[in-house]
């Protein structure tokens, strides 16, 4: 009896140091940063790794700066700044109007364009808004209904929450009112990278990727007539795209400028090319 | 010494309670991440739901557990008859060197890590699959759909990443069978096949449920390999050519960009998951004492 008695003690002993240690360690953390110059960048996934990429090489340059970047998505990007609680929020689309109080300044940092691919069997070249829609929402199933060969679409989607299929289904209009309408009939890959190796290898099949990823493994579409390339993005004609969106309320801090200066600057630039996203300038 | 004796016996002690503080450290993670989801959404509502669309606030599992035990009943119907031919072969049949190199063999396979199985799977069984097996159900229903990945993969990849468990174990409980009664099955006049099948196999079949239900534990908490190769559509499979999503795979591939919501519905998959896997390990542990004897 009293051996179990002893064995709780030593489990919560050790549970309690756990979490003794937990809670130093933390407090240490807040307590130098406030020793340090401080950025904390909060908001979208899709714009978080270029945001990681500038962060270590801007505090390798300026040991005195500490950045902190956060997720949360486009919407928390808004509201961190709107309650003071970041310096910069990260948005992968446009400000709505109903944000806009919010942000005292937007800077585009980068764009990025999403492609859609096919097999490269496909004879479709060409594929409206309306039409993309359509498959994706399993109204159309056959090429044939849109100049193919009498064949069946395979659908190959991302999954669920990833930042590249909210914006595809928000862009093309899949997904209205805050609801998804992707069709259930569709394979989902969990990366970009295996849509397109799943399209490169599935006869029949349509998916979308980062436009850093395309190439002649598989067969890029026309969308309303335009081709996915860098140019047709940055003048706008390909619709679908997204900008990278650095935004800041009316406390920016000298330290914040700074730094969104660096990425609007060339090195900064040079890592959005790096990291395989759309420089600006 | 006394003392040394009882610090040693300390220590151990405290090795134990860190272990069994980390199980149930998980378990209280898990359940007060997902609980809420759970109650708030209705137990009934998550596991008979048939629409998953995180996104959208609707969270149904029903596609992902049929498509769990689905490729995970594939696997068995094919893992078992080949584990247990090989657990006999190498038991009763070859001389003890060649069964130690199909034993290195065997394990060799344990030591694969899942990601190579589901490499494999789509480089190799998914083309198969679509190359060769989907033109022939298409002679007999032009209308099947289907890209390769499907239930069917999964399912022959598990059943190679299940053998070493299957084989191993039930090898163990056929070699842990007297010799008596082999021989005295021998001298009744019986053959070496009805020896097998009528003495040798019932006196070790709480082993080889023991390994079955392991396998099977093993089956369906596989993530990656199963991730890379069923397709991932969240949609009820009617047949085996179906693509399907599982359990594991789906919280594996969203939990990276899921919103709170979304997050602490994937850990109520897990909650799911983990009551699963328990009934079966209780179920192992059922059998094996119920039918007593060498459970290996």
């Amino acid at each position: 009896m009293s051996r179990k008695i002893l064995v709780i003690l030593v489990a919560v002993g050790v549970l309690a140091f756990c979490l003794g240690m937990a809670g130093c360690g933390g407090s240490d953390e807040s307590d130098g940063k406030e020793e340090r110059d401080s950025i904390i960048i909060a908001g979208s996934t899709s714009v978080q790794p270029l945001s990681e990429a500038m962060a270590e090489l801007y505090m390798e340059q300026n040991p005195d700066v500490a950045i902190e970047v956060q997720g949360g998505g486009s919407g928390q990007g808004i509201k961190s700044i709107k309650e003071n609680i970041a310096d910069i929020g990260a948005l992968s689309r446009e400000v709505k109007s109903d944000e806009k109080s919010a942000a005292a300044a937007e800077y585009v940092i980068a764009k990025d364009g999403i492609a859609v691919v096919v097999n490269k069997d496909v004879k479709v070249e060409n594929l409206t808004i309306d039409q993309i829609r359509k498959i994706y929402t399993g109204k159309i199933k056959n090429w044939r209904n849109v100049g193919g060969d009498d064949r069946p679409i395979t659908v190959v989607s991302r999954e669920e929450g990833a930042g590249t299929r909210s914006s595809f289904t928000e862009i093309t209009g899949i997904a209205a009112d805050g609801v998804d309408h992707t069709t259930k009939a569709a394979l989902v890959q969990p990366s970009t990278g295996a849509i397109k190796k799943t399209v490169a290898k599935t006869p029949d099949s349509i998916g979308y990727i980062s436009l850093n990823i395309l190439d002649d493994t598989v067969k890029s579409v026309k969308v309303e007539g335009t081709a996915p390339t860098v140019d047709n993005v940055l003048s706008g004609r390909y619709q679908i795209q997204r900008p990278f969106l650095y935004v800041v309320n009316g406390h920016i801090s000298e330290t914040t400028k700074a730094f969104i200066g660096f990425i609007m600057g060339e090195e900064g630039q040079r890592i959005v090319e790096e990291t395989g996203f759309i420089p600006v300038n | 010494m006394k003392i040394r004796e009882k610090v040693i016996e300390r220590l151990i002690l405290l090795c134990a309670a860190v272990s069994v503080a980390a199980v149930a450290l998980i378990t209280i993670f898990i359940f007060s991440s997902g609980g809420p989801v759970l109650a708030k959404y209705g137990v009934l509502r998550f596991i008979f739901g048939n629409d998953w669309s995180p996104t959208s606030g609707s969270y149904g599992i029903l596609p992902l557990i049929v498509g769990t035990l689905g490729v995970t009943l594939g696997a068995l119907v094919i893992g078992i008859p080949t584990g247990l031919g090989c657990a006999v072969f190498m038991a009763e049949m070859v001389k003890s060197r060649l069964a130690k190199l199909f034993r290195a063999a065997i394990e060799l396979l344990a030591g694969i890590p899942s990601v190579v199985y589901g490499f494999f799977g789509l480089e190799i069984i998914v083309p198969a699959i679509r190359d060769y097996l989907l033109p022939m159900a298409r002679k007999l229903d032009p209308d099947v759909p289907g890209s390769g990945f499907s239930v069917l993969a999964g399912a022959i990849v598990l059943a190679v990443m299940i053998l070493p468990t299957i084989v191993s174990i039930s090898e163990n409980a056929i070699r842990a069978v007297p010799k008596e009664f082999h021989e005295a099955s021998l001298a009744l006049g019986a053959d070496k096949r009805e020896t097998i099948i009528k003495i040798i196999l019932p006196a070790a079949k709480s082993g080889i449920l023991s390994s079955i239900i392991l396998a099977m534990g093993r089956a369906i908490g596989e993530t990656m390999a199963v991730l890379m190769i069923t397709g991932n559509m969240v949609k009820v499979p009617t047949s085996p050519l179906d693509p399907a999503a599982t359990l594991t795979g789906t919280i594996a591939m969203e939990m990276s960009y899921a919103a709170p919501e979304h997050q602490n519905a994937l850990f109520a998959i897990g909650i799911i998951l983990f009551i699963m896997i328990i009934a079966l390990n209780g179920i192992a542990q059922m059998v094996a004492k119920r039918f007593g004897g060498e459970t290996a």
